[in-house]
C-alpha cells in the first residue's frame, strides 16, 4: 500500500489521532513487540509503562520511524505512517538522554525543525520566542547546551519537539535522568504543558507513579505484549491480570478456592457470586482496615492476625499481618501509632479484585497467599 | 609524593634528548642561515645575505608555489577519498567496519619507499598501466607523462597520506553521538541536511587535523618528487637537499629550511585554534 494512501475498510474515527494495527517487530530471532493493537485520541496522554525489555521503546521509535514493523501497520489522521521516513512523519521525540546539538547553541537548537523546512526567518524568530517562554528558557537562549543542566536541557528538548506543532508528541522516559525533586517538578509541569497546548503524548516510562500522576491511560507492556490498557484509576482498582495488579502498586495476591459461593483463601473467607473453582484475587493493602469497636457490618469480611511488622510512613502505615499457616497480608492503614500482638481486620469483598492468572510467571513467585 | 632525586631521574633523559637533537639542531640551523659560504668554505660572519637571495630569485618563489601547488591537491585529493571512506566505514559498513578499517590502515605498514618504487613500476614507459593500455589498445605507445611529473607526485602522495588524512575524520564520525542523526531526521532533515547541518560540522575538527597532516607533511615531501617526480616536479625540500649536499651552501638552505619551519609553524598554530573552535564536547 502506498504512504498516504486512504484506506476506507479501515477509515479511524475522528478521535483517534493514531492507530497501532497488530504491529510486531523481532530483532533477528529475537521478537521484541508482538502483535500490538492500540489507539491514541487526539490529545490524550497516553503512557507505555512497563520494565525494561518489555518493548516500550521500541514500540515508540517504530512511531518515530527509527525502526521498521516486521509486520502490521501504524495509521496517523488516515495517513499510512510505518512507510515514511522519519523526517516526513507529523511526529516529533524528546530523547531520554535530551540530544541537543552540541555545535549550536539553545536559539539555533530550537530553530532546527523551522530552518530545515525553511521558515521565513522572521517566523522562526519569533516562534523560537514563544517556544523558549513555553519552557521558561528565555534568557538561555545563547547558550552552549553544554553549560546546561539536566533538567535545562531537557526544557530545550522539549521546545525543540514541539516547535514544530507535532500532532503527536513522543517522549522517551525524558524524566529519567533527572534528579528525584527536578523529576515531580517535571512531571507537574509537562502535565500543565500538554493540558495547555492540547496535543497527544506518548510517553514512555518504567516508572509507575508517574505512569499514574500524569496519564489519561496507561498502557502496560510485558514482554512485548500489551498487557492491560486503562485509565490509572482504572487499572489500579480493576487489574485484569495478577502481573497488572502487582505491578501497579501494592497488593496480596491471594489464591483461593470458590465453593458454594464462597472464597476460601487461607484464613480469609467471603462471600462472592463468582463460580465455584480456583481462582486469584488482588486485594490492595489499603483496603484492609483495623476492625473498629463494635463493628459489625454485615458484608464484611473479616480476619485475625499477628502484627509482624509496622512502617511509619507519615500520613499511613504499612502493616505485616501474621495470619497463621504461613499467609502475611499486608495493609495500609492511617497512622495510628504503635500496634502489637493480634487485632482484628476487615475488607469489603468488593475490594478483592478477580485477577487471572499471568501466563508466564516474572521469575520466581513467593509461596501463594504471599504479598509481594 | 616523589623524591626530587626520582624525579630527576626521570626527567633528565627525555630533557636531554629534546635539547641535544631538536634544540640544538634547530639553533644550529637558525644561526647557520644568518652565515655565508666564501671560496668553499662556511664563513661564520652575521648577514643577512641568504634570505635577501631567498626573496630576490624567482626560483625559489617559484619552486615553493609548485611545492604548495602539489601539497594542495595532495590535500584536496585525500579528503575527497579519505571522508567519503570515512563516512562510509563510521555510518553504512555494518560488521564488514573493522575488516575494512584493518584494510585502510595496512598500507601505513609498508614502506614508504617501497610503495614509492611501485608507483615507479606501475607509471612508467614500460610499466603496468601503459602495458594494460596498450593491451586494450586505448593507446599505440607507452604514454610518458605518467612518471616524471607532478602528476605522478601528486598520486603517490596521496595514496600514502589518505590513510592519515581517513584516520582522524574516521575518529571524529565515530564520536558523533547516533541519537542527534535520530533527533536531526525527527525534527525534518533528510539523509542530506542531516550530513551538512549535523555531521559535516562535528567532524571539522577531524576534517581538519587530517587535512594538516597531509599538507605540512607534503609540503616537507623530498622522496616522493625524487622516485617520480623528474625535474618538472621538483620540490622546496629538493632544493634544500641539494644545497645541503652537492651545491654545498649550507648557509642558504638553511635559510629556506628557517622559512618553511616558520610557515609550517603557524599553519599548525592556525589549524589547532580552529579545531579548538569546532570541538563542542
Amino acid at each position: 500500500m502506498s504512504a498516504g494512501a486512504i484506506s476506507p475498510q479501515h477509515a479511524t474515527s475522528a478521535a483517534t489521532l493514531l492507530e497501532i494495527r497488530s504491529v510486531a517487530k523481532s530483532f533477528g530471532a529475537t521478537q521484541v513487540l508482538k502483535n500490538i493493537s492500540l489507539r491514541i485520541a487526539t490529545g490524550e496522554f497516553l503512557t507505555l509503562l512497563g520494565e525494561s525489555g518489555s518493548g516500550k521503546t521500541t514500540l515508540l521509535r517504530l512511531i518515530a520511524g527509527f525502526e521498521q514493523p516486521t509486520s502490521g501497520e501504524i495509521w496517523m489522521s488516515n495517513e499510512r505512517l510505518d512507510t515514511l521516513p522519519p523526517y516526513k512523519r507529523r511526529v516529533n521525540t524528546v530523547f531520554q538522554i535530551y540530544a541537543l546539538f552540541p555545535h549550536l547553541n539553545v536559539r539555533e537548537n530550537v530553530a532546527y525543525g523551522l530552518r530545515v523546512k525553511s521558515t521565513p526567518k522572521a517566523e522562526i524568530a519569533s516562534r523560537v520566542e514563544e517556544a523558549l517562554r513555553m519552557v521558561k528558557m528565555i534568557s538561555f537562549a545563547a547558550a552552549r547546551p553544554s553549560t546546561l543542566s539536566g533538567g535545562q536541557q531537557q526544557r530545550i528538548a522539549l521546545a525543540r519537539a514541539l516547535i514544530n506543532r507535532p500532532q503527536l508528541l513522543l517522549l522517551d522516559e525524558p524524566l529519567s535522568a533527572l534528579d528525584a525533586n527536578l523529576r515531580k517538578q517535571m512531571q507537574s509541569e509537562l502535565k500543565a504543558l500538554q493540558r495547555e497546548i492540547g496535543i497527544a503524548f506518548l510517553f514512555v516510562t518504567h516508572d509507575q507513579d508517574e505512569a499514574m500522576a500524569l496519564s489519561d491511560r496507561i498502557a502496560l507492556l510485558r514482554n512485548g505484549a500489551l498487557e492491560q490498557i486503562a485509565s490509572p484509576r482504572d487499572i489500579y482498582s480493576r487489574p485484569a491480570t495478577a502481573y497488572t495488579a502487582e505491578f501497579i502498586g501494592q497488593t496480596n495476591l491471594l489464591r483461593g478456592e470458590i465453593n458454594d459461593g464462597v472464597v476460601r483463601c487461607g484464613a480469609l473467607q467471603w462471600k462472592t457470586s463468582e463460580v465455584t473453582g480456583a481462582a486469584l484475587f488482588s486485594l490492595r493493602p489499603e483496603a484492609i482496615r483495623l476492625a473498629g469497636a463494635g463493628e459489625d457490618a454485615a458484608g464484611v469480611a473479616r480476619f485475625r492476625g499477628i502484627i509482624r511488622q509496622q512502617l511509619y510512613s507519615g500520613a499511613s502505615e504499612l502493616l505485616e499481618i501474621d495470619c497463621g499457616g504461613n499467609q502475611i497480608l499486608r495493609a495500609r492503614i492511617p497512622a495510628t501509632g504503635p500496634l502489637t500482638g493480634a487485632h482484628e481486620f476487615v475488607f469489603s469483598p468488593a475490594e478483592a479484585v478477580r485477577v487471572t492468572e499471568s501466563p508466564t510467571p516474572r521469575g520466581s513467585r513467593p509461596a501463594d497467599h504471599e504479598p509481594r | 609524593m616523589y623524591s626530587r632525586a626520582y624525579k630527576a631521574a626521570i626527567s633528565i633523559p627525555p630533557l636531554l634528548w629534546v635539547c641535544f637533537f631538536l634544540l640544538l639542531p634547530y639553533a644550529l640551523m637558525f644561526a647557520h642561515s644568518f652565515w655565508l659560504v666564501r671560496d668553499g668554505s662556511l664563513v661564520h660572519q652575521w648577514n643577512l645575505q641568504n634570505y635577501r637571495a631567498l626573496f630576490t630569485n624567482p626560483l625559489y618563489f617559484q619552486v615553493f608555489l609548485r611545492t604548495a601547488g602539489i601539497a594542495a591537491s595532495v590535500t584536496l585529493c585525500s579528503l575527497l577519498l579519505g571522508y567519503p571512506l570515512a563516512y562510509y566505514l563510521s555510518f553504512h559498513a555494518g560488521p564488514r567496519k573493522e575488516l575494512l578499517y584493518q584494510l585502510v590502515v595496512v598500507p601505513l605498514w609498508v614502506s614508504y619507499l617501497v610503495r614509492g618504487y611501485a608507483w615507479k613500476t606501475i607509471l612508467g614507459s614500460d610499466g603496468v598501466l601503459n602495458g594494460f593500455l596498450q593491451y586494450l589498445h586505448i593507446t599505440h605507445e607507452p604514454v610518458s607523462f605518467f612518471l616524471y611529473s607532478p602528476f605522478a607526485v601528486v598520486l603517490m602522495l596521496t595514496h600514502i597520506y589518505t590513510p592519515f588524512v581517513f584516520l582522524p575524520i574516521y575518529a571524529a564520525l565515530e564520536h558523533i553521538p547516533r541519537p542527534l542523526l535520530e533527533a536531526s531526521q525527527d525534527l525534518g532533515a533528510n539523509r542530506r541536511a542531516t550530513f551538512l547541518r549535523v555531521i559535516l560540522p562535528l567532524s571539522v575538527p577531524g576534517l581538519l587535523a587530517g587535512a594538516t597532516f597531509a599538507f605540512v607533511l607534503s609540503l616537507g615531501d623530498f622522496l616522493a618528487p625524487l622516485l617520480v617526480g623528474g625535474p618538472s616536479a621538483t620540490m622546496i625540500a629538493n632544493i634544500v637537499q641539494s644545497l645541503f649536499g652537492a651545491a654545498y651552501d649550507w648557509p642558504l638552505g638553511a635559510a629556506i629550511s628557517v622559512c618553511i619551519l616558520l610557515i609550517t609553524a603557524s599553519l599548525l598554530f592556525t589549524t589547532e585554534r580552529l579545531e579548538k573552535r569546532w570541538s563542542f564536547r
